[in-house]
This record gives structure tokens, sequence and C-alpha cells, in this order.
């Protein structure tokens, strides 16, 4: 498997640094300044934009990452290596799930698998907590013999399974995740059908991800999936639950790609000529908290990834109490257009079909 | 192409302008477009790539812009888009092709 690029931070971009992306973001392009997303909440009586009741807790297990793909919001490569997540940290998540009986835990990273303490905290999690996702991008199964058995040790615990397949054809999917990332995707695709998941009669959930693999909004949820389960299951015998759709963040590496393609422009008015008031109300970060590799705390993780911290005195995991977050406002910032244009988009997909 | 030329693609977006001369004509076009492209018989991805195979035939630049992206939203890849734009390519010379059987028959009318 060959990377398909390399992380922001190893290239030494100024976009390695969250407040050279924020300012990119907020400054006017040549003659005209793009309208303020807070602006467009208050012009349709949405603002400000305030945390609902806590359900999903998500946790970034690291940046550590076997890929390093060319959208990539968080920017995660095999060079993060110094970026996980403590055991202290996921004990502390851990408590407060038993504690405060968060519904869902949602692990993502970089490849959360490779955090060292994934599996302990797999098996403590499962014991207090019905819904635990895992957001695998499928190549880390077939990444070496000591996560060959994940597949199992998924099965074993009931977790979701969210995996990232921008393409169900080889040419779009490597050319955004690196050359090789299709065949073993379809390879660790094959080995979680083979233990249950996405099988008809299987409890076992396993959904896809669809992400554009250029400058350009993803159609319909319910016309890709559609289409994504015939062409698997007919070329590769793959079955599989549910199609997310999800729109590319001009944050990170993406927005990386937008400015070296002189497409950032036209992107962002892309999003903001499709902003769909209807999909405020559901955006993520409104019932998600998340939780960063060093524990603190964020509305979303495009805001983790841009380093705008919850509206409170304490974002730590440490010192979180968790019922204060209710009513607090949401980090506003440019790239929310991305979660409010058409259908919307948010990490289980569509938000208003 | 020049900004300044017969194909601006800035152009493409001002394309609801038709109506300005002729607003209930614009109007009934436009509804009819929009009615036509719906989910039917048909799926979305494959009217959009019915419209890229047509593009190519009435060699419409905006057209094809227009497509290629809808094609690509609606998650067609390089392989069937270009396959799409075979089978215009298919008919429009076998349009031109199956004239050569008024050839034959002219050539077998003229000559000895």
């Amino acid at each position: 498997m060959r990377q398909a690029t390399q992380t922001l931070r190893r290239l030494r971009s100024p976009l390695a640094q969250t407040r050279y992306q924020l300012k990119v973001l907020h400054q006017p392009i040549e003659t005209h300044a793009f309208p303020t997303f807070a602006d467009t909440l208050r012009q349709h009586g949405k603002y400000p934009l305030k945390r609902a009741k806590l359900e999903i807790l998500q946790l970034n297990l690291g940046k550590l990452c076997n890929q390093t793909c060319r959208h990539c919001h968080v920017d995660a490569g095999p060079d993060r290596k110094d970026e996980v997540m403590s055991k202290e940290l996921l004990q502390r998540a851990l408590d407060l799930v038993r504690i405060h009986h968060i519904p869902t835990v949602d692990l993502t990273g970089g490849a959360p698998e490779m955090n060292p303490h994934f599996r302990w905290f797999v098996e403590q999690c499962s014991a207090v907590c019905s819904h635990i996702i895992d957001r695998c991008n499928l190549t880390i199964i077939t990444a070496g013999k000591q996560y060959r058995d994940l597949p199992q040790f998924f099965a074993r615990h009931g977790l979701h399974i969210v995996s990232s397949l921008p393409h169900y054809s080889k040419n779009r999917t490597d050319a955004q995740r690196g050359e090789g990332v299709f065949e073993a995707s379809i390879e660790a695709l094959r080995m979680l059908n083979d233990v249950g998941y996405g099988q008809p009669d299987s409890n076992l959930q396993l959904d896809l991800v669809f992400n554009p693999t250029g400058a350009f909004l993803p159609s319909q949820q319910c016309t890709l999936e559609r289409v994504y389960k015939d062409k698997l299951l007919r070329k590769y015998g793959i079955r599989f639950n549910r199609l997310i759709v999800i729109t590319n963040m001009p944050i990170n590496r993406f927005l990386d790609y937008l400015l070296q393609t002189g497409q950032y422009e036209q992107y962002m008015q892309t999003l903001i000529d499709a902003f769909n008031p209807a999909t405020v109300d559901g955006l993520m970060c409104r019932n998600t908290l998340s939780v960063s590799w060093d524990g603190y705390l964020y509305d979303c993780d495009f805001n983790q990834m841009l380093d705008l911290k919850i509206n409170h005195t304490s974002p730590h995991l440490l010192d979180i109490d968790i019922d204060s977050l209710e009513g607090l406002p949401i980090a506003l910032h440019q790239a929310c257009y991305g979660c409010t244009a058409g259908a919307g988009s948010s990490c289980s997909g569509e938000i208003a079909s | 192409m020049a900004k300044d030329g017969y194909f601006n693609p800035d152009d493409l977006k001002r394309f609801g302008e038709i109506t300005r001369y002729q607003k209930t004509l614009g109007k009934k076009y436009f509804d009819y477009y929009n009615e036509v492209f719906k989910e039917g018989a048909l799926t979305v991805r494959e009217k959009a790539l019915i419209a890229l195979a047509v593009a190519h035939v009435v060699q419409c630049p905006y057209c094809i812009d227009a497509y290629t992206e809808e094609c690509l939203k609606n998650g067609a890849d390089e392989e069937e888009m270009m396959e799409a734009i075979h089978v215009a390519a298919a008919i429009r010379s076998g349009a031109s092709l199956v004239f050569g059987v008024q050839m034959i028959n002219h050539i077998e009318k003229k000559t000895m």
C-alpha cells in the first residue's frame, strides 16, 4: 500500500497550524467576504446555536494512522506516533460513560485500533455501554498479523463498524486514500462479512462512508446506497447495512487540496449557496462531545481539528462537569457550512433527507 | 477559455437569466427541466449519465461541466462516464455510417 500524500505536519505546511487555517477560512477572498456562518444562522433565526442533551461521547484515540488520505480532516498519518490517548484519559472516559449512562461511545482517530489501549478500552466499555462505534479505516485489518483478528474481536464485543470507502471503484478510492487501499479494503470487508457483519440475519452492523473524491457535494444518500449495495454485491460479493454520505470539510488536508488546485473559493461558495436551515437542529455538534487524544473537549470533531475548544471554563476531560454542557453556545466558524450544505452532513450521514 | 470568448464558464451560473425577455416560456422550460431530472422510472444517476452522453453529442461545454459533476456527485466513476460517452459516440458515428447503405444503393444504380 502506498501513501496518497504526507501529513501537513511532516510537510511543514503553514496549514499544520490551526490558527493559520482559521485565518484562511475567515479572510476575505479578493474583493468580497463570504457571509459568516453565525450571520447566516442569525438570518434564519437559528443563532445562537446551543448544545442539547449529550448523547454521543466521541473519543479521538489518536492521530496515528496507517494511511495518509488526501482529504483527511485530522491530518492523521504514520508519523503522528506521539499523539495517542493515554490509559488514564480512557479510564476517565469509562467512568463518565458509566456514571452518566451516555448512550453512544464513538471511537475515531487516526486508526483507533492503533492505540495500544484500544482492546482494553473496548472490553471495559462494552460492559457499561451497549452502543460502541468504531470508525475503522478497513486497511488496518490487513496491516499486520496483530490486527488480523480484529473482525472477531469487533464481533465479540458487538461493535458497530463504520468504515470509509469513498468509492466502489479502485481508481476513485485509491486516488483519495492511496494505491492499494481499495484491494486491502475489499479483503477487510470480506473478513468482516465472514464473521457476520452486514449480513441480513445478523445484528452486527457494518456501515460504509461515501465522501466525494473531489471538490463537489455528494448526492442523495438513498440513491448512492442503492448503487453501492448493487455494485459491491455483484462484483465482490460484499454486503453492508447503511451507506453514510459525508461532505468534505474545508479544513486540514482537504483545505490544502482546495488551495493547491485553486478550487477553494468555488467550493466555499458551493457550500454557502447550498445552506439548508433544516439541517441546523440536527447538527452533530449539538449532542456530541468530542474529546481530543490529549483530553480537551470540543463540540465536534471538526472544531477539535481547528482547536476551537468547548465554550466552558474547564474544557478538559479530567475536570469535566457533564451536567453543565447542555445549553452552552457552540463554537462556530466558516467550515461549519460543510455540515449544513444540501441534505446536511454529520458522522451519521445526511441530516435532512 | 478567454473571459470574453463565446464560452465563459461563469455564464452557466446565469442560465436562469434566459427567463429575462420571455418569463412565461422560460419558467415553463425550467419547470419541465426540473421535473425531467427528478427520480422516476430512471434513477437520478442514470439520468445524469444519459445527460452527460447527450452533452457530448450536442457538444455543449456548459452541459459537459455540469453533468460531469452531477455524475460524480451521484457516485459514477470514470469508467462508467467514459462508457456513456462511447455510447453517444457510437450512435453518432452509426448515424453517419448507416447512410453508407444509401451510398451503396446509389453506386449500384449508377454503375455496371
